[in-house]
């Protein structure tokens, strides 16, 4: 546990009526590189909410390590913004909000977060949008502003649920340039549909279906996803691969 | 002659305060409900609160104190439910709305004797404007610029995305509760000058008129505060010169500035188009 940043040990989570995930194990240290894959409903956005601590275990533990607990040090992209765009803040302000996982009650944003917000605002290819409002945005360009937001405070684990789904081919590459950039300063934790893609980031997976089957490495068969009952849908690649290889 | 003069005097300071102080907190308060989306809620705990004006003049108390109780009651009361989601929440405020007016009626039409300023209460009126409501609402006006002044950040992240906040914070639950009971207080100490029935308007088109103009939280609390001391200090002088209640000259007079930049913004861009 000495490196991990979080450890859950036979966690169950329900929202009421029945488990949507049970007995599980897992942690996650250090520079992991996490794809969460898994069915629709099967409970990967629930398991990065557990870990947020937006939904509690109903049995089970989850021990977080003292670096992760004492500062909060969790950056998110969810995967429906549960902002309201129509509200008056600019892409800008929405960027600084992450850094609030660094930040006491009274929240001054000094010259070094202004200026840190820029840099993450260019990095996203947002110059020109800086001093817009959300309702101005596409919805890719949202994701993008709510990405920055996840990053920005540097955290020691970043959890991004289905992310891929607003990169379009030209950010694609930049996108993860920029994980494997951050993968060096934390740990990411990242739910997709799209194994193929994600194959060739990742290191390791972690199959949620009410159950979480961990597969350490990147490397997986359509016969071990069905083991570990995480039938795929690769919807956009047409039939499912025997094998997908680490590079493509 | 002389007497009139210091009875103008007066009018013309006690009009000028209230004017500033209801603009400040109308203007702080009114844009945190009108982008929070609260204005139905806010809506709500005014009317509550005229329950308890009405048992104020029932046990013989202050109706602003039996108000401030009824309104910051019923705010955080809608508040808890709408944290646990377990009711529909428009409904919920549609009963307290109409529960809230049942009460006041009710106790008013019980208490012996007339109520004088009964009618005040509903439509606002300079004349029976205290130094003491005064005072109230230049301390609430303090507090409300130091509260939103230390908080901003924190206060602005919350109402944009509540969820997102609770990932960083443990406090999202008491920032709310702090900032719906100083809306409540705020709604109370603003119906003295606006009445009952017209002081939502006073919290809600100041900020709508700031936000035809801009998208930045800053700077529609700075253009809220403005209309609205437009509004109220020119709503005071014609309810003093044609005695006509003061809450329905102040909304009258924002509806017509709201109409007026509307036309504004039209005319540039029409002019910025052709150019
Ligand atoms: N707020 C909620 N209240 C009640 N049930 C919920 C809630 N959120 C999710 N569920 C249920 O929990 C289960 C897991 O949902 P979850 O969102 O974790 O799935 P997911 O794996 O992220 O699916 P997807 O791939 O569609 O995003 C589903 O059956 C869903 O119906
Ligand atoms: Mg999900």
């Amino acid at each position: 546990m000495a490196t991990c940043l979080f450890e859950m040990k036979s966690l169950s989570a329900s929202y009421g009526a029945g488990l949507v995930l049970q007995d599980i194990d897992f942690r996650v240290c250090g520079n992991d590189f996490i794809g969460v894959i898994g069915p629709n409903g099967g409970g990967k956005t629930t398991l990065l909410k557990v870990i947020l601590g937006l939904v509690r275990p109903v049995a089970g533990e989850l021990i977080f390590s003292r670096e992760l607990r004492n500062s909060n040090n969790i950056g998110y992209l969810p995967q429906i913004s549960t902002g309201d765009s129509n509200y008056p803040v600019t892409v800008k302000d929405v960027v600084l909000s992450g850094l609030m996982i660094r930040k006491g009650l009274v929240s001054r944003m000094n010259k070094a977060d202004q200026k840190k917000a820029d840099e993450v605002i260019e990095e996203l290819g947002l110059e020109s949008l800086a001093e817009s409002s959300l309702n101005q945005l596409s919805g890719g360009q949202l994701q993008r502003v709510l990405l920055g937001r996840a990053i920005i405070g540097e955290p020691k684990l970043l959890l991004l649920d289905e992310p891929g789904n607003f990169v379009d081919a030209n950010f694609e590459h930049d996108f993860y340039e920029k994980l494997r950039d951050l993968n060096q300063r934390m740990a990411i934790l990242m739910v997709s549909h799209d194994i193929g893609t994600i194959s060739a980031h990742i290191k390791s997976f972690a199959c949620v279906n009410r159950h979480l089957n961990y597969h350490p490495s990147s490397e997986i068969s359509n016969e071990q996803l069905l083991a570990y009952g995480c039938p795929i849908q690769l919807i956009t690649h047409g039939a499912v691969p025997h094998t997908v290889l680490k590079t493509h | 002659m002389v007497e009139g003069s210091i009875f103008q005097y007066e009018f013309v300071i006690k009009g000028l305060l209230g004017a500033v102080f209801a603009s400040i907190t109308a203007g702080l308060a009114g844009t945190y409900i009108v982008s929070r989306r609260m204005v139905f809620l806010s809506g709500g705990i005014t009317h509550a609160s005229f329950g308890g004006i009405g048992i104020g003049y029932f046990a013989g108390i202050s109706p602003v104190v039996g108000a401030a109780v009824f309104s910051v009651i019923s705010a955080l009361g809608v508040e808890y439910l709408s944290v646990r989601q377990k009711i529909r929440e428009d409904s919920a405020i549609g009963i307290l709305w109409a529960f809230g007016m049942a009460i006041g009626i009710i106790f008013i039409y019980l208490t012996p004797g007339y109520s004088p300023n009964l009618l005040s209460y509903l439509f606002g009126s300079i004349l029976t404007v205290t130094w003491a409501d005064l005072f109230a609402l230049g301390i609430m006006s303090v507090i409300l610029i130091f509260y939103f002044g230390f908080f901003y950040r924190t206060i602005l992240y919350i109402s944009f995305d509540e969820d997102f906040a609770r990932t960083y914070s443990r406090y999202v639950n008491v920032f709310k509760y702090i900032t719906t009971s100083l809306i409540a207080l705020t709604i109370v100490l603003n119906i003295r000058m606006a009445g009952v029935v017209l002081v939502i308007s006073l919290l809600t088109i100041p900020p709508n008129i700031a936000m035809l103009v801009s998208r930045n939280y800053f700077t529609i609390v700075l253009l809220s505060v403005m209309a609205g001391f437009i509004g109220t200090a020119t709503g005071y002088a014609i309810s003093y010169y044609a005695g006509i209640p003061v809450g329905a000259t102040i909304i009258f007079t924002l509806v017509v500035l709201w109409v007026l930049v509307k036309l504004m913004l039209k005319v540039i861009n029409k002019i910025r188009t052709t150019s």
